[in-house]
């Protein structure tokens, strides 16, 4: 096994060095050329899961980069197998230069394997000027900052239809105390106040998260998220218990729990924004959005609004979310172009460009909110700024796999089976407990 | 299989070594691919099994322990025993109706051809097929659509499903569902909540006072005014009356007078109120539509799954069957017909005797596939009940490749597989001995 991850590294090294000398070559003649096209003969390949109109957004970007440096760019879909494409190409010697990835475990994982190459200071620095701490270290590994989280996704969004809370005469509340209040209400109108997607697990992961997030704090949701703490934590019982206040009543939930559990997530968007609604909340993250106005031909902002996830018990408002960070991998073709592209996505020039072409919000404190396309948008992109270092990373994507995102086990299912019995809270930590103890042992 | 031929014995030392030779060299590419595709594999699982999930460490039987222990695949193994104790049967039974039903039919071939259509579906499209037609919603799943029509057909619809009292609002709702007014007086009034506003017949007056007077009178109505406001309970300007709610007046246990609500909400009985009368609203008025019947859920999802199974399967049995009836002697049938024999002691004594070699071949097969079913319960369990419908061969597949990526644990469950499967194939392979000799 020592011998097969060497040779990787070492067939890297020797195309680094024969692109180096080509470049040094190559770059004698071409060096009186204006500094805006100091790339220019370079092809960077960049890898990411982006497919269909995200990738379309995302090659605008790729192009103002092209524009501004001359050099070329190739755009790589890996579809949802990123670690595996990225993995073969390493052991294949022909790795990409810069590969977008989501989930801080991933740059955990490649870094530990020596995958990746650290961010120049160029980068490290505007990430520290104009970044929230937090999007650093999630991007930090031992110390060393090998991710740039370029894009951001604010999770703590409840989607609302603005009739059926007119009809019964309701506001966006401000608290979970309120929200609950406000659903009795709704409930009373006739329209049950939530659908809830029970059929995918990662909702209900969600939907625990952020009543955790701000219940217990952010010290202790990190101390979950290693797994420092038990499941069976006083902490968690309790945010489960003020979960089963909305889970464990029948007014409340479409269908009831059953019904939930028979929900999947495109139908839980279409009980609320479709021709017959069957409830007037669901709560999910931003691209939420997405499906209305693609799927349900609705207009956000009009149809559908958003109000953020109240807070829970005189806790702060919860901001909970995920991201995409590039990272460039260490036996890069062109480490300094792909670090020049790198510190080109941490400038709000590029997060720009993407931001108005919509479905895009920046963690980049220097964006200019006015750049957003609608109000929904800049009211995500505005509460994950302004959550500052509260910011945290989604909880079950940082787990094991096999216990935060696989259908049928783990935290899903468990969380499932406490859907379906939510009196059970106990039992419910007890089964999340013994299945998280499993996974972070492997 | 025997490398000797029948002349090798008188052969000499010489030529017998060159047959050796030249078998060899001609069964060579055979066991070289036997051997890479077949036993390499299984020798590599069964090392594998002894290893942790990195594939470092050696665990020795621990993985064999973990999979004993571990309540998924508990599951997983008595779920396999149920399809292997109820499907293999009921495909070679529906097979065998088929395959002698077909025989006396005029369209035979039409027929044969549609029951054994379902084979040239893939497995992973009847999947998809399946789950659909189990869809919990009736608008969805033609089963419950089917369901919900029947019940429909001989049951009323309730007027306001899930219409409700406002908790602490001063009506009581039984066990059952009965919403009950607690004091009897001359006058009640009995709020509801939770009645969309569009839901209401068209035929929904505003909510008028009761009108009084001997005996008891009473309004019921929608307490909820469009837009929020008003006073909880009270008859306030905006709420509708609910018209068409049965209304029963009770004494104890007694019913003594029925009546239903009119347009404006009101309602009344001619007797008067003692001590111990009570306002009812039956739970029939506010019952939730029959939604049919949860082919998905945990409790029937293996018995669900098995019937898709047979859709797909019948038609394969009822073919080998056919042939093996085509080539059954007929004078035995014959002779029965003319010392007297019913159609079914015929079926029963002669049939099914003279086919039990073929409907021990189709058994034995299907035996063998259902042990190694995967796809159909993959695709048509969704994700809360994939642990209650899992197999073996999925478990294998979610623990080595599905999130967990335990190989050793996986690899331990495969090499289980394998050893239950392995006396069946033993049967199969002595059961084609006896037919050639």
């Amino acid at each position: 096994m020592r011998l097969r991850s060497a040779l990787p590294t070492l067939t890297a090294c020797v195309l680094l060095a024969a692109t180096a000398t080509a470049c040094g070559s190559g770059g004698g003649g071409t060096a009186a050329d204006s500094a805006t096209q100091e790339l220019k003969g370079q092809t960077l390949t960049i890898a990411a899961v982006w497919s269909g109109t995200e990738q379309e957004n995302f090659k605008k970007v790729l192009d103002a980069f092209t524009a501004k440096t001359g050099a070329a760019v190739s755009y790589t879909s890996t579809g949802d197998n990123l670690s595996t494409v990225v993995g073969s190409k390493i052991e294949g010697g022909d790795p990409m230069d810069v590969v977008m990835v989501a989930q801080p475990g991933v740059i955990k994982q490649f870094a530990g394997k020596g995958w990746l190459a650290p961010l120049s200071s160029a980068v490290t620095d505007a990430a520290k000027k104009d970044y929230a701490g937090i999007w650093s270290s999630l991007g930090t590994v031992n110390g060393t900052q090998y991710g740039l989280y370029f894009k951001a996704a604010d999770k703590s969004t409840v989607w609302y239809s603005p009739t059926a809370f007119q009809n019964a005469g309701v506001q966006p509340p401000a608290t979970f105390d309120d929200l609950l209040k406000a659903s009795r209400t709704l409930s009373d109108s006739g329209t049950p106040a939530f659908s809830v997607a029970g059929q995918a697990g990662w909702t209900l992961t969600d939907w625990f998260e952020n009543v955790y997030l701000s219940q217990a704090g952010p010290e202790l949701y990190d101390k979950l998220t290693r797994h420092e703490i038990p499941w069976t934590d006083p902490s968690v019982l309790k945010a489960l218990t003020t979960l089963g206040k909305v889970f464990d009543d029948k007014q409340l939930v479409a269908g009831g729990g059953q019904g939930a559990l028979q929900t999947d997530f495109p139908t839980s968007v279409q009980e609320v924004f479709g021709a017959q609604p069957k409830a007037a909340m669901t709560y999910e993250g931003d691209f939420v959005g997405g499906v209305i106005a693609s799927e349900l031909k609705k207009q956000v902002g009009t149809d559908a609004k958003v109000f953020p996830f109240p807070a829970v018990d005189g806790g702060k408002a919860p901001v909970m979310g995920a991201g995409d960070a590039a990272v460039v991998l260490k036996g890069a073709k062109h480490p300094e172009a792909a670090q020049k592209f790198v510190e080109f996505l941490s400038g709000p020039e590029a997060a720009t460009v993407w931001a108005k072409a919509g479905g895009f919000i920046s963690p980049n404190k220097a964006v200019d909110p006015s750049v957003y396309p609608d109000d929904t948008t800049r009211q995500f992109a505005k509460s994950v700024i302004d959550a500052g270092d509260a910011f945290r990373f989604d909880m079950s994507d940082q787990a094991p796999a096999a216990f935060g995102g696989t259908a049928g086990q783990g935290e899903w299912k468990d969380l499932q089976d406490f859907l379906a019995d939510p009196s059970d809270v106990q039992g419910a930590a007890a089964r999340l407990e013994a299945d998280a103890a499993k996974a972070y042992k492997g | 299989m025997s490398l000797r031929s029948p002349r090798s014995g008188r052969a000499s030392g010489g030529a017998l070594r060159r047959h050796r030779g030249l078998a060899l060299l001609f069964v060579l590419p055979a066991l070289l691919l036997l051997g890479a595709l077949v036993v390499y594999p299984i020798g590599y699982s069964v090392a594998r099994s002894l290893f942790d999930a990195s594939g470092h460490r050696f665990v020795g039987l621990d993985n064999y322990g973990t999979a004993f222990t571990d309540h998924a695949t508990l599951t997983a193994v008595r779920n396999n025993a149920i399809w292997v104790a109820v499907a293999p049967a009921l495909v070679t039974a529906v097979g065998l109706v088929f395959a002698v039903l077909t025989e006396k039919i005029r369209w035979a071939t039409a027929f044969k051809l549609l029951v054994f259509m379902p084979m040239a579906i893939s497995f992973l499209a009847a999947g998809i097929i399946f789950r659909t037609v189990y869809d919990a919603d009736p608008h969805r799943g033609a089963l419950n659509a089917a369901a919900v029509a029947v019940h429909d057909t001989f049951n009323d619809r309730s007027t306001y499903p899930g219409a409700h009292p406002r908790p602490g609002g001063g009506l009581d709702r039984a066990q059952g569902g009965d919403i009950t007014a607690p004091t009897s007086t001359r006058v009640v009034l009995l709020p509801l909540v939770g009645v969309q506003p569009g839901a209401l017949p068209a035929t929904a007056r505003t909510a008028q006072e009761p009108a009084g007077g001997d005996g008891v009178s009473g309004t019921v109505f929608l307490d909820f005014v469009p837009g929020g406001g008003g006073h909880p309970g009270r008859l306030d300007a905006g709420k509708k009356g609910l018209p068409g709610v049965t209304v029963q007046l009770r004494d104890g246990g007694r019913t003594v007078d029925t009546t239903t609500t009119a347009a404006d909400g009101t309602f009344r009985f001619g007797a008067a109120p003692t001590a111990t009368t009570s306002v009812v609203m039956p739970a029939a008025n506010f019952a939730a539509p029959y939604r049919g019947v949860d082919w998905l859920g945990p409790a029937f999802i293996t018995p669900a799954i098995i019937g898709a199974y047979i859709w797909i399967w019948a038609g394969f049995a009822m073919v080998i069957i056919a042939g093996g009836l085509a080539n059954l002697p007929r004078e035995t049938i014959e002779a029965a017909r003319i010392d007297g024999a019913g159609e079914w002691q015929i079926f029963r004594r002669i049939t099914v005797p003279q086919l039990a070699p073929v409907l021990g071949v189709v058994f034995i097969t299907m035996v063998i596939n259902v042990m190694k079913i995967f796809d159909l319960v993959y695709i048509i369990a969704p994700g809360p009940v994939q642990q209650d419908a899992g197999v073996l061969a999925l478990r294998l597949y979610l623990v080595s490749f599905g999130g967990g990526n335990d190989q050793g644990l996986g690899s331990a469950l495969s090499v289980l597989l394998l050893l239950l499967v392995v006396p069946v194939m033993l049967l199969n392979v002595r059961r084609f001995r006896g037919s050639r000799a």
